[in-house]
């Protein structure tokens, strides 16, 4: 019995090492009630990964807790086998758009720039090459001509754009973005979707918040369905299965598909 | 008089004067910037009130400890506690309990200036005729100031600058996305505590100047101004130091030539007038450039409506759109078009006949996304796509 048990957790351990981003028992509550319920997450390393479940899941509490932004009841995050605290210039991230305020006195080149202050420091100066690699990312995301523009001038989908740029700006492993999809045009959602994808060509990993049930398969290689519990993980062949699918959102199920915009969130 | 004053001409004493409220001017005004961008204006309010038993308190010790307890030094140390003890106070009631920032920093705010009150009053009861030039902490006065306090006040204006200086990537970081902050590293706690120790610092060393019920229109003010004129925040914090120093200089200045004045009052009354000036007639975000804006916008809509109208022969209703219309000379009294204004209706309707093409089709998506009404398609498109277009028009493709 006691041998089982160290076998199991030497080989937890392996798994651990092996992935971008392992959550183990984690559980985040507001007051009394858990958002998510003892969460095991294990993201696999070089593929896309889609959290999805219905409407007040806990998906954007997952994100928030595994990268540290809301503290957890409990449960541990590891990157690649380390504490999360290490390894946080590993990993970009892009918030909801609808978590800031628009009207801020800041640029759009600005808010790229942004993503190279962990690597700037306090004082560290602003060279051309930093510059140039935030021009960059502008260029990838197509908003290359938007660089002196003021944020609230922008679209929601130009918004969301930016968003990603400043995330490719931190050059990370692992892109994890909170509903990069919510409110967005289709030209949007198709730059957005070709920059994943070519970052996880590259070997990158990249884990994202989903609300579309439909493109899941399109885009996503592997889905986590979530609602408060996991409840199925895997390759999207595998889990993306109609039992499934039913088991996580019950009798939302047709709703979820019919507008996935109410399920966002 | 107040000429001799702005040009610092009334002598040593005011002159030092002077340039203590502009330093601490710039300095409130930079340190403002932060708070306001961080929408935490109100709790420099609870700051500043928070001072007042501390200011009471520390003459009481000192007098208990055989001083006079006028030394400026030992007023401000008790100032800077006490105001600590209730920033604590409202982080507490807002993290610890479900009142909401508001409602604590109503309650820390008025507790502390009450109690502070009270300790003044009884000092004066005690001690009548001692305690003179504590009410100079509620609104502010300039008169006795001695160089040792202007000496203060400059090397807090320049620490607080060098904080500000080193911690300006964290500070705006935190000021528009904190969770993006937190999600790369940076503590927010840690930003917070040490946005907070700046504006602490500039509260206690300005309690003298401007007086506590004041200063917090010294570091909000200033910001708020400054947003007026840029649309980007580190031209925000360099504008509110320049409008916070000439808001002291001026306010303190005049307050030389009239010592019955107390200081707070007049400088918060220079700052109002720049900011007044800048609701106005800002360029971009004043209160007069909106309405010319939208009157500006309202007219290219009523022109191009009618315009769309002549071209599909519709009639006009609106006396607004033919008055417009004839005033361009594109239509006559009579409602007729001049050539001028047919020339123009055909173009008009070619526009729109061009964008609706593009807005139905997938792969000029991100170029329908600018479409306003207004804008002319040959911003937005090529010569040769344009071409394209008009290729579609001529020749409508059979839907099979």
């Amino acid at each position: 019995m006691t041998i089982a048990l160290v076998t199991s957790r030497d080989t937890d351990a392996a798994i651990r090492v092996a992935s971008p981003l392992a959550v183990r028992g984690m559980t985040v509550s507001y007051g009394q009630t858990p958002a998510i319920f003892s969460v095991d997450m294990t993201v696999r390393a070089g593929a896309m990964t889609a959290i999805v479940g219905p409407n007040g899941a806990g998906k954007s509490t997952l994100l928030k807790a595994a990268l540290g932004v809301i503290t957890p009841l409990a449960g541990t995050v590891s990157v690649f086998g380390q504490p999360m605290a290490q390894m946080r210039d590993r990993i970009a991230y892009v918030p909801q758009r609808a978590s800031v305020d628009w009207d801020f006195p800041v640029r759009v080149i600005d808010v790229v720039m942004m993503g190279m202050y962990r690597r700037l420091g306090l004082l560290g100066r602003v060279r051309g090459q930093h510059k140039a690699l935030a021009q960059d990312c502008l260029d990838r995301v197509g908003m290359a001509d938007f660089a002196q523009r003021q944020i609230g001038q922008l679209s929601g989908g130009q918004q969301q754009r930016v968003f990603l740029a400043r995330a490719l700006a931190q050059e990370a492993d692992i892109y994890v973005l909170d509903e990069p999809f919510a409110g967005v045009d289709a030209a949007t959602e198709k730059a957005i979707i070709a920059v994943l994808q070519g970052l996880r060509d590259a070997g990158k990993t990249v884990l994202a918040v989903h609300h579309d049930l439909a493109t899941v398969p399109d885009y996503f290689d592997d889905v986590v369905l979530l609602n408060t519990q996991v409840v199925a993980a895997g390759p999207v062949p595998e889990v993306f299965t109609e039992d499934n699918l039913q088991a996580a959102y019950g009798g939302r199920l047709t709703t979820a598909r019919a507008d996935p915009e109410s399920v966002a969130g | 008089m107040l000429a001799d004053a702005l040009l610092l001409q009334l002598g040593y004493n005011a002159t030092l004067v002077t340039f203590g409220a502009a330093l601490l001017g710039i300095a409130a005004g930079v340190a403002g910037t932060f708070l306001f961008l961080r929408k935490r204006a109100l709790v420099s309010d609870a700051i500043s009130h928070a001072t007042l038993p501390g200011v009471g308190l520390a003459f009481v010790v000192m007098v208990a400890m055989g001083g006079e307890g006028r030394s400026l030094f030992g007023l401000l140390l008790g100032a800077g506690v006490s105001a600590a003890l209730g920033l604590l106070c409202v982080q507490w009631l807002t993290r610890r309990t479900r009142l909401g920032e508001d409602a604590a920093i109503g309650a820390v705010l008025s507790v502390f200036f009450g109690f502070g009150v009270v300790v003044l009053t009884v000092i004066q009861a005690m001690n009548a005729g001692r305690q003179a030039g504590l009410e100079g902490f509620l609104l502010g006065s300039t008169a006795g100031m001695l160089r040792s306090d202007a000496i203060l006040l400059a090397l807090s204006a320049a620490l607080v600058l060098a904080l500000v200086l080193v911690l300006r990537r964290p500070l705006g970081l935190a000021a528009f996305d904190p969770g993006y902050a937190e999600a790369t590293g940076w503590s927010l706690p840690r930003i917070d505590l040490a946005m907070m120790g700046i504006v602490l610092v500039v509260t206690v060393v300005g309690l003298k100047v401007v007086g506590l019920i004041l200063i917090v229109a010294l570091l909000i003010v200033p910001a708020v101004t400054a947003r007026f004129w840029t649309e980007r925040a580190d031209h925000v914090v360099v504008i509110a130091g320049i409008v916070g120093g000439v808001s002291g200089y001026v306010g303190a200045a005049a307050s030389a030539v009239a010592p019955a004045l107390p200081t707070g009052p007049i400088v918060v009354l220079v700052g109002f007038a720049i900011f007044l000036f800048s609701l106005l007639f800002s360029p971009r975000r004043g209160v007069l450039a909106s309405v010319l804006i939208h009157l500006r916008y309202q007219r290219r809509v009523h022109v191009r409506q009618g315009l769309l109208a002549l071209a599909n022969g519709q009639p006009i209703y609106e006396a607004l759109t033919r008055r417009l219309l004839a005033r361009s000379g594109l239509i006559l009294p009579d409602g007729v078009p001049t050539s001028e204004g047919q020339a123009a209706a055909s173009k008009a309707l070619l526009d729109e006949t061009r964008w609706a093409i593009v807005r139905g089709d997938q792969a000029y998506a991100l170029a329908a996304t600018r479409y306003d009404g207004l804008t002319p398609i040959e911003d937005v498109l090529t010569p040769d796509q344009l071409t394209e277009i008009d290729g579609k028009i001529a020749a409508p493709q059979v839907v099979t």
